[in-house]
């Protein structure tokens, strides 16, 4: 090999043996800082592979000598989200949902942590926007079977809908009319006939005058004369244009033939008061929440 | 581990000790030095007043709240194509100097120049001129090498210290920031960056210099494509000094020497090691030492000026055919020089208008998709629109937020309710910074018809300014 070494005359560096069109190559010397940074960087490795995880074991990695590790630190960092969010969750709970409004920071943070909630727990009926689907009731609209005003919407959300084993809950009775023979079928279509044209969306007719007397005969007692509904007893208002089963005839037919009995499970057995007030104060702040507790039912504009 | 005889893989750095010189380029480098290092001292303590809302800082990066300030102008994050066309400016800037008079940013203006050439002069200081360090460095360790190695560390540590330190403040307050960080409460990542700071100012500065730019820098490899025959280099005009000798042969036989007296002086002043005569390389940074260095030689000998000098290759070989050495000066102006400068003014030029006309209201309009609209019990329809105003002047400012090609609307936010609609909302933003509304927006009579509405949601204040942007209606 000694022998066949080629020295450059220009630069006295050897140049090594292979050839592009002519062009050769000089095997000039790297620095020797080089070397030591690249000796720096094994090393740095090395401390690195002692102090962290690193190598792959049957269950898991080596442990490392710092005790680190990415679950660690981000219970770490969760532990101290929790302390910080601590005194605000106490100020919530000591605060009744009807002040909350009045403490805007407070409602804020209720707002935010009920948005975060309702991610885990509501959207899998009421969809991710509260905007429901049919039997679901959209939770942006003004229309409210309970009541929109913080209190009875925590209400509903604590005590739930046709909860069967607990005393508070929500409850409405709408009979069958129709499996239950409380109404012939033809009695059903002329009822469903005047519901139609209250809600404005058929002309008053000779089946809906008649069903009309039959409507005050059976169903306003919890609808109200004029269909208004009674939100005393979770009556829907049947006269104006938000309807949580379909509007149109055939739903308003099953609905008045077989009856419709949604249910909400019940949310203080799963969840804290904190979480049910935040979950009150994000759904009042979707655009429909109302500002007083309406305990009277008002006609549908 | 070190592979030991020759030939080593590895080089072992090849000291370069560089000569004091005097002469027209090296008092040049001296004033382009200070001007360069009052630039990156001073500028964090230059005061601006901007009103009471924001720093009066002059030159300020504010991350934490995604600001920069220079002098008058502020950039918000969205704006950041000012700081693009600066970055192009500087680019297009240093074609503009490469292609006019070469590395002249290497040799003069580059950090790494200019505290390679403060360090040295320490060097200088404390250990004397290139005899005396060439002497102490070969000389075994002692207690006067020791004293004087230390001394000279210190000092480099302090101005390492000193440039690190300063870097902090164009992030913050200086005098705040100086105030926190000696009484230990500035930020950790201060602390971290006159760390680092100071440690690579140190090495690369104190130790590494010249192999910095032969090894580390990309700019000399890009360098050597942007020059051309009409660029300004140092060259030696070797049809003028071959054949060297020494002067006393050159004296006894005028015919066969030329000028250079091969007195070495070129090559004992380069800061990076070059000996010029062996034509252009990657190591020059056409600091133009060499050529103060040698003029002094002439001027010794009785010889003119600029056997070695700044040339262009054209020139060269013109001069080389009997030519006379052409000015400087008239190097500098050609198409190439003039297209560059052309598109640097055109891009400031550009950014300068941008700059006049933009506005100090940005209003962004985001409607809800989740639902889409949503359905009331009277048979209306609301939407939901998020919309941010952001206002980057100085001062809170009092805004109307009102929407026009959208017949009766009404809208409340979700602080409100319906109760209070209205056509309009009034809502106070902050002095440099943004107001997030949700606003909820009803078409009273929302009739049978199957269509959207564009619609133009407009923000304005009582002095007039203010922004406009489109929105949609939607309708199921
Ligand atoms: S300084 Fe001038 S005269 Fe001396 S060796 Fe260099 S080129 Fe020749
Ligand atoms: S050769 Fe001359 S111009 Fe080039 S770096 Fe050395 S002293 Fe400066």
């Amino acid at each position: 090999m000694a022998d066949d070494k080629r020295i450059d005359a220009a630069t006295g560096t050897e140049i090594k043996h292979h050839e592009w069109d002519g062009i050769q190559e000089l095997d000039t010397p790297l620095p020797r800082w080089w070397l030591w940074t690249f000796y720096a960087t094994i090393l740095f490795a090395i401390g690195y592979m002692v102090a962290y995880p690193a190598w792959p074991m049957i269950d898991r990695a080596t442990g490392g000598l710092l005790g680190w590790s990415s679950r660690g630190a981000l219970d770490k960092e969760l532990a101290a989200r929790e302390q910080q969010m601590a005194p605000i969750r106490q100020a919530i709970a000591d605060t009744s949902v009807t002040v909350l409004p009045h403490r805007p920071q407070l409602m804020q943070a209720a707002i935010e942590g009920g948005r975060a909630a309702f991610r885990v727990h509501c959207v899998q009926c009421h969809g991710s926007g509260a905007a429901g689907s049919k039997g679901y009731p959209n939770l942006n609209d003004d229309d409210w079977l309970w009541g929109g005003d913080l209190a009875a919407i925590e209400k509903t959300i604590a005590d739930g809908v046709r909860n069967p084993d607990h005393q508070a809950t929500r409850q409405s009775l709408m009979p069958a009319f129709g499996k239950d023979q409380l109404l012939t079928a033809a009695q059903v279509d002329d009822v469903v006939a005047h519901v139609r044209a209250i809600s404005g969306q058929d002309r008053a007719n000779a089946a809906s005058r008649r069903g009309a007397k039959l409507f005050a005969d059976n169903c306003a007692v919890c609808h109200g004369p004029k269909g208004a509904g009674d939100r005393t007893v979770g009556a829907p208002n049947l006269a104006d244009a938000i309807w949580l089963y379909g509007g149109d005839t055939d739903s308003i037919h099953d609905t008045v033939w077989n009856s419709r009995h949604g249910v909400m499970p019940r949310w203080d057995d799963k969840l804290d008061k904190v979480t049910v007030r935040m979950l009150a104060a994000y759904v009042h702040s979707l655009g429909g929440g109302e500002t007083r507790p309406e305990t009277l039912t008002k006609p549908g504009g | 581990m070190l592979m030991t005889g020759s030939p080593s893989l590895y080089e072992k750095r090849k000291g370069v000790y560089p000569k004091a010189v005097d002469g027209f380029y090296r008092r040049l480098k001296w004033a382009v030095m200070v001007v360069t290092l009052a630039i990156y001292w001073g500028t964090p303590w230059l005061r601006w007043d901007r009103g009471p809302y924001a720093p009066d800082q002059a030159v300020l990066v504010d991350l934490a709240n995604r600001r920069f300030y220079m002098f008058s102008i502020e950039i918000w994050p969205h704006e950041f194509y000012y700081v693009a066309g600066l970055l192009i400016m500087a680019g297009v800037g240093l074609f503009l100097v490469t292609s006019a008079v070469g590395r002249a940013w290497c040799g003069y203006a580059c950090p790494q120049t200019v505290w390679t050439d403060l360090y040295q002069h320490v060097e200088r200081f404390i250990d004397g001129d290139r005899n005396a360090q060439v002497r102490l460095a070969n000389a075994p360790w002692s207690l006067p090498k020791i004293v004087r190695r230390l001394a000279k560390w210190a000092v480099w540590l302090v101005i390492a210290f000193l440039t690190g330190g300063a870097w902090i403040f164009y992030f913050a307050d200086a005098s705040t920031l100086q105030q926190q960080f000696w009484t230990g409460t500035a930020a950790p990542v201060a602390y971290g960056a006159v760390a680092v700071l100071t440690a690579t100012t140190f090495i690369l500065g104190g130790f590494m210099r010249e192999q910095v730019c032969i090894y580390m820098c990309p700019w000399p490899r890009i360098q050597t494509a942007m020059l051309d025959e009409k660029s300004l280099v140092v060259t030696y005009k070797h049809w003028r000094g071959e054949k060297r000798g020494s002067l006393k042969k050159a004296q006894a036989a005028p015919d066969i020497y030329g000028d250079c007296i091969d007195c070495n002086q070129c090559v004992a002043v380069c800061p990076t090691g070059v000996d010029i005569r062996e034509g252009p390389q990657i190591g020059c940074i056409t600091c133009a030492l060499c050529v103060d260095a040698c003029d002094a030689v002439m001027a010794q000998i009785g010889k003119p000026r600029g056997l070695i000098d700044y040339c262009t290759e054209d020139d060269a070989l013109a001069e080389q055919k009997g030519g006379a050495p052409r000015a400087v000066l008239n190097t500098l102006l050609r198409l190439r020089t003039l297209a560059y400068f052309a598109l640097w003014i055109g891009v400031g030029a550009a950014m300068l208008f941008a700059l006049g006309v933009r506005t100090r209201l940005d209003i962004s309009v985001q409607q809800d998709r989740n639902p889409i609209f949503v359905r009331l019990s009277d048979g209306t329809i609301r939407n939901a629109y998020t919309i941010k105003l952001r206002n980057m002047e100085a001062r809170p400012r009092r805004m109307q937020v009102s929407v026009t090609g959208l017949a009766n609307a009404k809208m409340w936010t979700d602080a409100g309710s319906r109760e209070q609609a209205s056509s309009a909302l009034t809502t106070m933003v902050a002095a440099d910074s943004v107001e997030k509304l949700r606003v909820f927006l009803l078409l009273p009579s929302a009739g049978p018809v199957r269509e959207d509405f564009a619609f133009t949601v407009r923000a304005t204040d009582r002095e007039g300014g203010g922004d406009s942007e489109p929105a949609r209606f939607e309708r199921p």
